[in-house]
């Protein structure tokens, strides 16, 4: 890859001595995707402090330690709601959930749909590989239908979860997919859906050299295509959102609407982070005065 | 029938029916009028029918728990008498329409009838009903009518003054032919008014936990709803837009407390409000909270479980339960408030502490506690501390530092230069994964025992209550508190004290001291007697008598006495 990196990168190069031991698969796509990251958040001018990168289980979602920005590794599934927690209580930061496809479209299924609804202003980044690497090898909810694992050796028969249809269904903020073979474009998908305002969803796809031998770089080569324009309308992009082989890449759609932080009363009129106020103690002194009467 | 010093009221009627309006205008304008009340409500998990009651005890002295006896029923539908008859005895006098008592009761109860319906009726509508109750009962004991005047304009307000009239009207019917029954003598209440309850404040424990929690900073609280502990995030709710605090109804209680835990990492302090099977969901952030020192409040309104269990009624059933959630060893704090008061003051400081210690600190509560009102001085929000445990990452900054007390100093994002990160992994002192034994010795031990000595050492002692060379020990916990205290007066021995504990675990050492030479006697509403194992396994203290109540209701001062009696004479 011969690509120019942006200043400010290297702020986001880790120097713990925990960081240095990387637990993925050499060739695995995870690296790219940390480039890509590094990369959109240099480029945003951001700063590791002003970051905060939540994450579920996986391989995927250890991120947080190879990166040098504010981490949570979590639990499996549960980053979504810590995200929201963290940028409810803090919305200066930049706040990332990140994890695996068995991470948030299984474990934390749940969590997605209703934050869909929410929409908190949070960049939701998936990891998609199209199987578990971590726990090795077994099918995840965007494994294609006969692709045979260890546990399920007659062959997978459950039709995959289709992330992208189910966003534009639910009408979510921000949904794109990409594939992190191409960086460039990753890179500018993954800096719009930072900057846009409310939930950003974004499906990266990349390859699992160890447990995953169909989906390999050149079979998502083969298999995607960029949509010329997008976003689309709604009726649109759920059109493009059920195409499946080959799958579009880019932006599907963005509807602008209020993040939660702006909804809620809370924020309405006065800006400060929560994490910065104090006890209202004359409130409660008033409410104990009309508990007289 | 003549009722001197205190009396005990029962209204019982359908789900729907509104006997929690009854129950409010009674208990303000009573205490506006000057007597000290109490109320309590036993009610069904349905929307409409069934029967529930409200016990409302008024008195010239402090009352703040339950009492079995009933002295006025006022029955709002047919088959109250029934579903209290146990509670009933030859002086019960019935207040209320013949219809309402089933036929087995006529001629055996003391019916004192009056038409609140026909009265209601005359106001315009059957409606009416609640308000001509409350004013003929404050009218019972000649109680200032202004006060009912002024609440009834409160609660109704924004109906319309049509509304607020109308109702004042039928309150007004209710008060004079309540004053007219105590003139003819068919019932005579005598009990003294007492100046300085006016300055008191009536709460009920929803409100003490809900406020004690705003008093301690909670900037964010997230929930979904669950019988008994819904009303705690209602009434914050009310409150969040004045109080600048985000409330947030959630997809479901793993949502809940790991949004909590976000908020904390963030720096705000955070709460969940839950009961048993919500907080079950919860188990397994509550061992991220314990791994990632995340600071965590969750207040837990208890009731009868296994499973649904009794989703309206009461148990100290959770104890087990809060104590061993979550996979792993790590240390938590568990506190539960015996008074409204100690409900309020502990709520704030479980704040500071879940701050300073970096662990789950839990509320019990149950739905007895929460549903219980009574007067009491207001608390005074200058006790009240706010205290920060936050501390700037600055450059090289370690999140788990390995120190003596087991308390690495908590940093959160974008405080300082450096950047934090928490981990759920067993970690470096950076927060990053390590799988090295000697590390995971350090950390084990940082966490589950040193850190776990250190709130230990801090931990409050219990509260002894009588006298010091007593022969028996009668031990409460949580909402067990006043039912001891009233049933001791009681007894009115000086050979029985009380220890109270709000402060559940961990438990101090040196709390062993209180029972040397004591014949110990543990009173606590669940079938196993929880605490009193709690008390072995930690203090290796042994329960001579465990007296227990299950039947998903809470004690009464007659039971406890009785129980007391059995052993102590």
């Amino acid at each position: 890859m011969n690509v120019q990196l942006p200043i400010g990168r290297e702020l986001f190069e880790p120097r713990r001595p925990g960081s240095k031991d990387i637990a993925w698969c050499p060739g695995c796509g995870n690296f790219g995707i940390r480039n890509i990251l590094i990369s959109a958040l240099a480029e945003l001018g951001l700063k590791p402090n002003e970051v905060a990168i939540i994450s579920g289980i996986g391989q995927a979602a250890k991120m947080p330690h190879y990166i040098n920005a504010n981490g949570y590794h979590t639990l499996h599934g549960r980053a979504i709601p810590i995200a929201t927690g963290v940028k409810a209580a803090n919305p200066e930061l930049t706040v990332i959930a990140e994890g695996g496809d068995g991470d948030m479209y299984a474990e934390g299924g749940n969590h997605m749909l209703h934050a869909i609804r929410r929409n908190p202003d949070i960049t939701v980044l998936i990891h998609d590989n199209q199987i578990y690497g971590l726990t090795k090898g077994q099918a995840s909810p965007t494994t294609m239908v006969g692709m045979k694992t260890p546990t399920q050796p007659w062959g997978v028969f459950e039709k995959p979860f289709n992330p992208i249809a189910l966003a534009v269904a639910l009408d979510a903020s921000f949904v794109a997919r990409t594939f992190m073979g191409y960086f460039k474009e990753s890179v500018e998908i993954l800096k719009k859906a930072i900057r846009h305002k409310g939930l950003a969803i974004v499906d990266i796809l990349h390859p699992c050299v160890s447990f995953n031998r169909i989906n390999t770089y050149a079979w998502y080569r083969e298999h995607t295509y960029w949509m010329e324009d997008g976003p689309f309308d709604r009726e649109t992009a759920f059109r493009k959102a059920i195409e499946t082989d080959p799958l579009p890449l880019g932006i599907f759609y963005i509807n602008e609407k209020p993040a939660f932080e702006e909804q809620v009363p809370a924020y309405r009129k006065d800006r400060t982070p929560l994490w910065k106020r104090k006890p209202k103690l004359e409130l409660v002194e008033k409410f104990f005065e009309g508990k007289r009467g | 029938m003549e009722f001197r010093d205190e009396v005990s009221i029962v209204l019982g009627g359908a789900a729907g029916q509104g006997i929690q309006t009854v129950e409010e205008i009674l208990t303000h304008a009573l205490k506006r009028s000057g007597y000290h009340v109490y109320a309590n409500k036993e009610y069904m998990s349905r929307v409409r029918g069934g029967i529930n009651t409200t016990e409302i005890r008024v008195s010239s002295r402090r009352v703040r728990t339950f009492v079995k006896r009933i002295d006025i029923l006022v029955p709002f539908k047919r088959g109250v008498l029934s579903w209290v008859k146990d509670r009933l005895s030859e002086s019960t006098v019935v207040l209320g329409e013949k219809e309402n008592v089933e036929e087995g009761f006529l001629g055996k109860v003391n019916l004192v009838e009056v038409p609140l319906t026909k009265m209601a009726m005359e106001v315009g509508s059957q409606l009416y009903i609640n308000t001509t109750s409350a004013g003929l009962i404050v009218g019972l004991f000649h109680g200032d009518f202004k006060a009912v005047e002024d609440y009834i304009g409160k609660r109704f307000g924004s109906k319309g003054e049509n509304v607020v009239m109308k109702n004042i009207e039928a309150a007004r019917k209710g008060y004079e032919l309540g004053i007219k029954l105590c003139e003819e003598g068919s019932i005579r209440v005598e009990i003294e008014k007492n100046r300085g309850v006016k300055d008191e404040v009536l709460l009920t424990g929803t409100e003490a936990v809900g406020m004690g929690a705003l008093a301690g900073g909670m900037a964010f609280l997230s929930f979904y709803p669950m019988s008994p502990s819904t009303g705690v995030s209602t009434f914050v709710a009310q409150h969040a837009e004045g109080f600048g605090i985000i409330v947030e109804q959630v997809e479901d209680e793993i949502s809940a407390i790991n949004m909590a835990l976000g908020a904390w990492f963030a720096g705000a302090r955070a709460m969940v409000s839950t009961s048993g099977g919500g907080f079950a969901l919860m188990s397994e952030a509550l061992s991220l909270a314990g791994m990632a020192e995340n600071p965590v409040v969750i207040h837990l309104a208890q009731r009868p479980g296994p499973a649904t269990g009794l989703p309206t009624r009461t148990m100290q059933g959770d104890l087990n339960l809060v104590l061993h959630a979550g996979h792993g060893d790590f240390p938590r704090i568990i506190l539960a408030p015996g008074s409204l008061g100690e409900a309020f003051y502990l709520t704030a400081e479980a704040f500071n502490l879940a701050d300073k210690y970096q662990v789950p600190v839990i509320i019990l509560t149950d739905q007895y506690f929460v549903d219980t009102y009574y007067n009491l001085p207001a608390p005074d929000v200058k006790n009240v501390k706010f205290e920060r445990h936050i501390v700037e990452a600055k450059p090289g900054y370690k999140r788990y530092e390995l120190t003596e007390d087991g308390i690495s100093p908590r940093a959160v994002p974008s405080y300082g230069d450096d950047v934090v990160i928490a981990n759920g992994n067993e970690h470096d002192e950076w927060g990053d994964i390590t799988e090295d034994a000697e590390l995971t010795i350090k950390m084990q031990e940082k966490r589950a025992l040193r850190k776990l000595e250190t709130i230990k050492r801090d931990a409050p002692l219990p509260k002894l209550i009588g006298n010091e060379n007593s022969e028996y020990l009668v031990v409460s916990w949580g909402s067990t508190f006043h039912v001891v205290e009233e049933t001791i007066e009681k007894l009115g021995s000086k050979n029985v004290a009380h220890l109270h504990f709000s402060w559940v675990y961990p438990l101090n050492p040196e709390a062993k001291k209180f029972f040397e030479g004591k014949k110990v006697i543990v009173v606590e509403n669940n079938i196993t007697g929880q605490f009193a194992d709690l008390l072995w396994k930690e203090l290796g203290v042994k329960a001579d008598h465990r007296v227990l109540k299950y039947d998903g209701r809470p004690f009464s001062v007659e039971e406890v006495l009785d129980a007391l009696r059995e052993v102590v004479e």
